[in-house]
């Protein structure tokens, strides 16, 4: 069954560590035997190759990262190029024009990459660590639920809700991290919940 | 996707309206390159734009913007007229034959049905069901001949529209309405097979869910429904859209679409009480009968060892609604200033949501806003001036907001469940830049805190947060492995085999293999039964990667796992005649071999269960048929109806006194705001361009270089009459605001006759805003009407009214 295997071995297999003597096998000599002993290897052979899914559209094409450095061995991985997933029975190794840009969104300027806050009244944004956010977060929601948590409407019903809070999920988040969400928000009582299924 | 993207190959007839794909899916739109290719098939793209989809297209016909129910219906009644049905098929898989009860009517010149009253514009749909007979099972008259059965109600019905009045609402010329009516109907037949492929051209609109109804019901005429080739397959749009509503992140929703309780429902035998799936045929399967087992097995994933009997497995804890919060609902409660605390997590509403006014002085209104997402969105900065992009003072805006780094899908593991529901593990490459984390790491340590929070100082209602089982073995950083094993389920305890009472099924702990073997005594758990099945004993079924095809059907069983049950298409017993033999060999699919169901998938029926039982194919419903007839189901009717858009340059031809959908929610303050023709005189269209995804790829230096910039396109004609040339500055205006864009004249946009009217569409891309690589623009949400679907609340971005106006000279550098 399954799983994250290689490519790797195959690249080796046919690259251009061994170029020369295939070329030679061909019938090709001399010069462009030479040529090729000359060029450089195949970069994407050196590459780990990771397999992961087009955040995009939800045809979920099959795409393969290629880094430089393998984040599973604990080394620090750069990605810088990606391509279809041959092997993926619905893509069969093609991206359309957004899925070939996504390495300019793992790379974007945008990315946001410390938390920031920006204070009531202010025109800019300001660093802050996780601790300070996560804590002034956790703090401004406590004293919210507090003060709006419904828990039995007049009737005398136990209704445990929590009206005045908004929480949209995203649909790129993995199913996993939206199993949490489902369990942390409903826990919390917030009835405002949607995704983008219907915008 | 009541099928996949692979089985599209193995359609006759493609029948592409409501959608683009060629522009919006292209590596899903491969696979009608394919079917034309490999199996002849017949591309036909119905749209008020000459698209790419319709450039390659075997037959193009045009049509207004929001007049697709129109068009359906139209084809419903061709092949109604021209007994172009799949009579077998009809007869035995849907409710044609039922009697439906004495009083339920349609009102043609009023356009309302049965129970309407017009002072509240609600309906008591008491009418709108069959009649149950003696036994306790639905009346039928098999010859379809009584007057009240639902074949003679939808022949009725559709009788109205006919080509000339298809032409009258559609502009579609009727010749050309002709000849798609033609090639459809060469697929009634079960030797050839169509499928339907729509994305938000159909939802996105004040009654769309009726117009996808009416796509399901011109299927089920003629016999598309679970064939190979055929279906009604929606093109979804996020990676994981599917995925997240499919696990409950919906307000009305839980885990695999069951219902999240009500104020009315305090107690689970309430909320069990208010669920009645009797079988309303003799034999029916009805499945829905096993609902309390995925409802018990959920709480007991959600709150673990604290969810008992004598409690009611938890029930309580959960948030019961007095009414659902979608997303429009949400931010009218914004903007009325009831709503203080808002987290966005990869959202980016102040775009994506209809009036753009609206939504900047209701996010004016939070106390604080928290942005959870690997970019920088328009909506996290809602509040900074970007000149006539985002005109606002940041010194008047008291909004506290928060800008949390979170990781990409390149740096995160993992499942996507794509348009096929089919679940595709993803891998890690790369950690995030800088501080990021991942969604699960953040939603996970906020969790906590406001639990650390609750047990030390206590404060309102702390049960139903500390309840919630959280034993993760990291439990600030539970795994995605771990995740999609709760997701799954295990035995809670050992549970004996029901068919050998000596054997053991499962031992204590052990992962579910199918949503089979869920239980309503608390022994199981679930979170999202439908995904049971994906991570058993066996491993991560997601993550399997073997394209064989060994049916030679294009049906890659073994790749990810599809839901329910790793069933690549959706009723598939009904590929198969009533006694079990397929329809043609050329569409053989699921058939009987004396013994069992079997074939290319997993059967969408029990297995051992005989042909001569008469169970009907369509296992979910309690009718064991298809429902042409959609019962108290759809808010505006059991049939659909033709109702114009909010915004519309005609009446509707019908009944011009009830124009629009009778049973769509409109709040005060946006039916001011809706604009007449009289002073917005033109059709206005959005749509995708794609070199772009949504709001996002702006972001993207790549994709900002191919389409760097907001445009309009219109017609050769209406550029003539406004004296706008190609490229100028034009100001586009709706009674909510307005936009700027370079005019981009094209023959692709058509002017339609109307009614006799000349009526002229303006299409306008969505992609374009103040954050990112692209040039700035206002953003053309600020032009759309506040106002949904009546079933889904999806806003209506695909038809509404604006004027246009030639500018001389660029509005946003």
């Amino acid at each position: 069954m399954n799983v994250q295997f290689s490519r790797r071995q195959v690249l080796k297999g046919t690259g251009a560590g061994v170029a020369g003597s295939a070329i030679g096998a061909f019938g090709f000599g001399g010069a462009e035997v030479a040529l090729a002993q000359a060029a450089h290897a195949f970069k994407l052979s050196k590459a780990t190759e990771t397999r992961n899914t087009c955040p995009y559209c939800s045809v979920s094409c099959g795409m393969i990262l290629y880094s430089r450095g393998d984040v599973k061995k604990g080394e620090k991985a750069e990605i810088f190029h990606i391509e279809g997933d041959v092997d993926n029975p619905v893509n069969r190794g093609t991206l359309c024009p957004k899925g070939a840009g996504a390495l300019d969104f793992i790379h974007s300027k945008q990315r946001v990459t410390r938390p920031m806050h920006r204070k009531p009244g202010s025109d800019k944004f300001e660093p802050v660590t996780w601790d300070f956010a996560m804590e002034r977060i956790a703090k401004l929601m406590k004293e919210d639920r507090d003060a709006n948590f419904i828990e039995k409407t007049r009737d005398g019903v136990t209704v445990n809700r929590w009206p005045t809070m908004g929480f949209l999920a995203g649909c790129a988040t993995s199913n996993e991290a939206g199993w949490l969400t489902w369990k942390a928000v409903r826990g919390l009582g917030i009835v405002a919940v949607d995704n983008q299924a219907r915008i | 996707m009541t099928n996949s993207w692979t089985d599209i190959k193995n359609a006759d007839v493609v029948l592409i309206m409501g959608g683009n794909a060629a522009e919006a899916h292209p590596c899903g739109f491969k696979w009608v390159t394919e079917a034309k290719h490999h199996n002849k098939a017949r591309l036909i793209v119905v749209d008020p734009r000459f698209t790419r989809s319709a450039s390659v297209s075997d037959f193009y016909c045009p049509i207004r913007a929001g007049t697709d129910t129109a068009y359906l219906l139209g084809v419903i009644n061709y092949l109604i007229t021209n007994d172009k049905i799949h009579r077998e098929y009809v007869a035995n898989y849907t409710d044609v034959s039922m009697i439906v009860k004495e009083g339920f009517s349609f009102d043609e010149q009023e356009g309302v049905f049965s129970g309407f009253n017009a002072n509240n514009r609600t309906y008591n749909r008491d009418t709108w069901d069959y009649e149950i007979g003696a036994d306790g099972f639905v009346v039928r008259d098999t010859t379809l001949e009584h007057p009240r059965s639902v074949y003679q109600l939808l022949k009725k019905h559709a009788a109205r529209y006919t080509p000339e009045m298809v032409e009258r609402v559609c502009g579609a010329p009727k010749d050309k309405f002709l000849k798609v009516c033609e090639m459809i109907s060469s697929t009634a037949n079960g030797e050839k097979s169509m499928t339907i492929m729509y994305a938000l051209g159909w939802t996105q609109h004040s009654y769309g869910s009726q117009t996808i109804r009416t796509a399901g019901m011109l299927q089920l005429l003629l016999g598309n429904i679970g064939v190979p080739g055929g279906g009604v397959n929606a093109l979804r749009g996020h990676s994981n859209v599917q995925g997240l509503t499919d696990i409950g992140l919906l307000s009305q929703s839980t885990p695999g679409y069951l219902g999240q309780p009500r104020d009315s429902e305090p107690t689970l035998a309430a909320h069990m009480a208010n669920r009645n799936f009797r079988p309303m045929m003799q034999n029916s399967v009805s499945f829905w009968q096993n609902y309390k087992k995925f409802y018990v097995s959920l709480l007991k994933s959600m709150y673990g060892a604290s969810a008992t009997a004598e409690n009611d497995f938890g029930y309580e804890w959960l948030p019961k609604l007095d009414k659902v919060y979608d997303t429009l609902q949400m931010f009218e409660l914004v903007h009325q200033g009831q709503v203080n605390g808002f987290v966005c997590q990869g959202f980016n509403p102040l775009l994506s949501v209809p009036n753009k006014g609206k939504l900047i002085a209701g996010l004016s209104k939070l106390k604080f806003l928290v942005s959870i997402d690997p970019l920088e969105t328009d909506t996290v900065k809602f509040w900074e001036n970007h000149g006539e992009a985002n005109p606002v003072d940041p010194s008047k805006i008291q909004t506290e907001v928060f800008m949390l780094p979170a990781t990409c899908f390149a740096e995160d593991e993992g499942s996507f469940t794509n348009s096929s529901r089919t679940i595709n593990w993803r891998w890690k490459a790369a950690n995030g830049p800088g501080e990021a984390r991942n969604d699960i790491a953040i939603m996970a340590e906020l969790f906590l805190r406001i639990r650390e929070l609750y047990e030390k100082q206590g404060g309102k209602a702390a049960d139903p947060i500390l309840k919630v089982d959280w034993s993760y073995a990291n439990p600030k950083l539970p795994t995605a492995d771990e995740l999609m094993r709760e997701i799954n389920g295990k035995a809670l305890v050992d549970i004996p085999d029901p068919a050998d009472a000596t054997k053991t099924l499962y031992k204590a702990g052990q992962q579910l293999a199918t949503f089979g073997h869920l239980r309503d005594d608390g022994t199981t758990t679930s979170g999202c039964w439908i995904y049971t099945g994906a991570y058993t004993e066996r491993g991560n079924m997601t993550a399997r990667r073997d394209n064989s095809d060994p049916s030679g059907r294009y049906v890659y069983g073994n790749w990810g796992f599809a839901w329910p049950a790793n069933r690549r298409i959706l009723y598939n017993r009904a590929s198969a005649d009533p006694s079990g033999k397929p329809w043609s060999e050329r569409k053989s699919y699921i058939t009987w071999n004396g013994k069992a169901w079997g074939g290319a998938d997993v059967p969408d029926y029990p297995p051992p269960l005989a042909p001569d039982r008469n169970a009907g194919p369509y296992i979910m419903n309690a009718e064991g048929v298809a429902r042409l007839f959609a019962r108290k189901m759809m808010n505006e009717g059991p049939f659909p109806e033709h109702y114009e858009p909010f915004e519309s340059p005609v009446a509707n031809a019908l009944h011009p006194k009830m124009s629009s959908n009778p049973a769509a929610r409109v709040f005060g303050g946006d039916r001011a705001a809706f604009g007449t023709s009289k002073d917005f005189p033109y059709v206005a269209t959005t749509y995708r361009l794609t070199e772009h995804f949504h709001w996002w790829t702006k972001t993207n230096k790549l994709n900002a270089i191919t389409q760097p910039e907001f445009f309009v396109e219109i017609s050769p004609e209406l550029a003539k009459e406004k004296n706008i040339s190609n490229g100028q500055w034009v100001k586009v205006s709706s009674n909510r605001g307005s936009v700027k864009g370079k005019a981009v004249i094209t023959k692709r946009i058509p002017a339609l006759k109307i009614d006799g009217k000349t009526v002229h569409t303006v299409g306008m891309p969505i992609h374009y805003g103040f954050i990112g690589e692209t040039k700035k623009a206002i953003g053309v949400n600020s032009l759309t009407p506040y106002v949904g679907d009546a079933n889904t609340q999806t806003p209506e971005y695909k038809a509404f009214l604006v004027n246009i106006e030639p500018l001389s000279g660029p509005a946003v550098s």
